[in-house]
């Protein structure tokens, strides 16, 4: 027993060390620095001080965190809305199923830069949008459709939505039919059928892709950065900055730390939710 | 399912699909437009093609991102894969605690990884290059390596091992003749996620490389932020069929209920 324990260690060991080293201390390591004092210019002075969290939560800074998490929460609602049925449809698509869930495949492999500049294209003052409107007569001059939080959330969804379609429909493709017919033959509507035995059924799923969808969303730079040339901002975006160009490694450690406690939180809820053999929705 | 219900949800699912694929066939469309603008069509040309093929940055870049997905790909299957076995194996102390600590880089934000890897270079004074992004996308990849693995553990029959045991092999031969051979579909397939996933991969390459030492999506990043330009839409068409031909290959394989491959 204890050589077996001994053996399971010392095969873990390689890839337990690279995710302490390579994950566990460094994000440890900004978790210190969040609480030093900042002496400018990426200086780090090794005292203990709140000043990064209180700037993080300041006027200044407080209205991108709740942009970000308002804009996000809103992404992933859509997401979930939009997923839901787009999933049932393709886990029900017989012997069509297998494409249509290829034609998800690739805009899920597809990079994300690509796929925002796509939408570049399309919503750019003398994008394909605007060109078509005008062309059409339907307006004189160029809607200012990007650079506005509109664009942010069309990124948001565009980007993020295959994260929010996999898991829910493994979780329904996986379902026992037989709890359906169970419910059918016991003469509950459609209806109740589905909102008591469908939906509570793949909740594991629904989890996994509110939180891959989520926490992927909160803190994305690049949609805010592509799609309003950086004019809105979300924590990402502070992130960022704070780090490569104003050097204040306290203030980028702080919000750092604070996504960290969100994504803890998620596996906290998510692991409490599921069981084991649910994880395989989250991957 | 009623007969209505499956035809509203026949045309929903058709207008979700145009989303998905409009923008892109538009931006693929405009990679034969023969105007710098981009965005009016004026006649087909292949000359953005050209160009690219004869931009040397995007060869440099693409190689940098071959070589860092390689050996991402190298250690993080055989990391992740003997972490599967062992949590499949064995119950020992800690256990929960661990697979807490695996389920991290699956939900952790690329910049967080990615800030947190700058900071701790920075504090040992690093000089960051091209190899500064491994330990990143390695880490980023183990778990989903480790978590495809163990669903093929999870499938497999345990006879089989002690039957191999029962006739005389020891665990070295029992491994290579036996458990590697079943579990080698998720090895095989544990192995293509952490290349699509390192060869995606960009915040962390953006954060933990040196000047110098673009990988393609970084690449692609500093273009766009540039504006529209015809090139991006041709790197990008490139960039999508090889996708779409990826996607093809591992076909019915590839696609799984998960959301990103297992067998």
């Amino acid at each position: 027993m204890d050589r077996m324990i001994k053996n399971a260690y010392s095969m873990l060991s390689p890839s337990l060390i690279w995710l302490l080293l390579f994950l566990v201390i460094p994000v440890i390591y900004i978790g210190v620095i969040s609480f030093t004092t900042n002496t400018g210019f990426g200086g780090i002075l090794y005292e203990f001080s709140t000043e990064a969290y209180t700037a993080a939560f300041s006027s200044l800074y407080a209205k991108v965190l709740w942009q970000s998490l308002g804009w996000s929460l809103l992404a992933t609602v859509l997401c979930l809305v939009i997923a839901y049925p787009f999933a049932y449809y393709i886990a029900h698509a017989g012997k069509w199923k297998n494409l249509l869930l290829l034609l998800v495949m690739v805009p899920f492999w597809t990079n994300l830069l690509i796929r925002l500049y796509a939408w570049i294209i399309l919503l750019n003052n003398h994008g394909v949008i605007n060109n078509l409107l005008m062309k059409l007569g339907i307006i004189s001059e160029p809607l200012s459709l990007m650079y506005s939080p509109f664009a942010v959330i069309i990124g948001l969804v565009y980007g993020f939505l295959p994260f929010m379609i996999l898991p829910i429909y493994a979780s329904i493709e996986q379902l026992d039919r037989s709890y359906l017919e169970a419910s059918e033959d016991l003469g509950a509507s459609p209806v109740k059928t589905f909102l008591y035995v469908t939906l509570p059924l793949t909740f594991p799923g629904i989890l996994a892709g509110i939180i891959i969808t989520f926490v992927p969303a909160v803190s994305v730079f690049v949609v805010t950065d592509l799609l309003t040339g950086g004019k809105l901002l979300m924590v990402g975006n502070v992130i960022k900055d704070a780090f490569l160009i104003e050097m204040n490694w306290q203030l980028g450690s702080a919000l750092s730390i604070l996504l960290m406690v969100l994504v803890l939180l998620s596996i906290v809820i998510f692991m409490k939710f599921t069981s084991g053999k649910d994880r395989k929705f989250l991957i | 399912m009623r007969q209505r219900t499956k035809r509203i949800l026949f045309g929903y699912s058709l207008l979700i699909f145009a989303f998905f694929y409009v923008p892109i066939i538009i931006l693929m469309m405009f990679s034969f437009n023969d105007s710098k603008i981009g965005t009016v069509w004026t006649g087909f040309t292949f000359d953005w093609y050209v160009k690219l093929f004869s931009n040397t940055q995007m060869f440099g870049a693409l190689q940098n991102s071959l070589y860092i997905a390689v050996i991402t790909t190298v250690l993080a299957t055989i990391l992740g894969t003997m972490a599967a076995l062992v949590f499949h194996r064995y119950n020992f102390p800690g256990k929960k605690a661990i697979d807490f600590l695996f389920y991290i880089p699956v939900v952790i934000p690329d910049i967080v990884v990615a800030v947190a890897l700058l900071a701790i270079y920075g504090f040992l004074d690093m000089t960051l290059g091209l190899i500064t992004a491994i330990p990143g996308h390695v880490a980023i990849s183990i778990s989903f390596v480790m978590f495809v693995v163990l669903a093929r553990l999870a499938g497999l029959d345990d006879s089989l091992e002690e039957a191999a045991k029962d006739l005389g092999a020891n665990e070295w031969q029992t491994f290579w003749r036996i458990t590697f051979p079943l579990i080698f579909p998720g090895v095989l397939a544990g192995a293509l996620l952490a290349f699509t996933i390192s060869i995606d991969e960009f915040v962390i390459s953006f954060f933990t490389t040196g000047p110098g030492s673009n990988t393609l999506p970084v690449l692609v990043y500093s273009m766009v932020r540039l504006g529209v330009s015809p090139e991006i839409n041709a790197l990008s068409t490139i960039m999508i069929l090889l996708i779409v031909i990826a996607v093809l290959f591992t076909g019915r394989k590839m696609i799984s209920p998960n959301k990103k491959g297992e067998e």
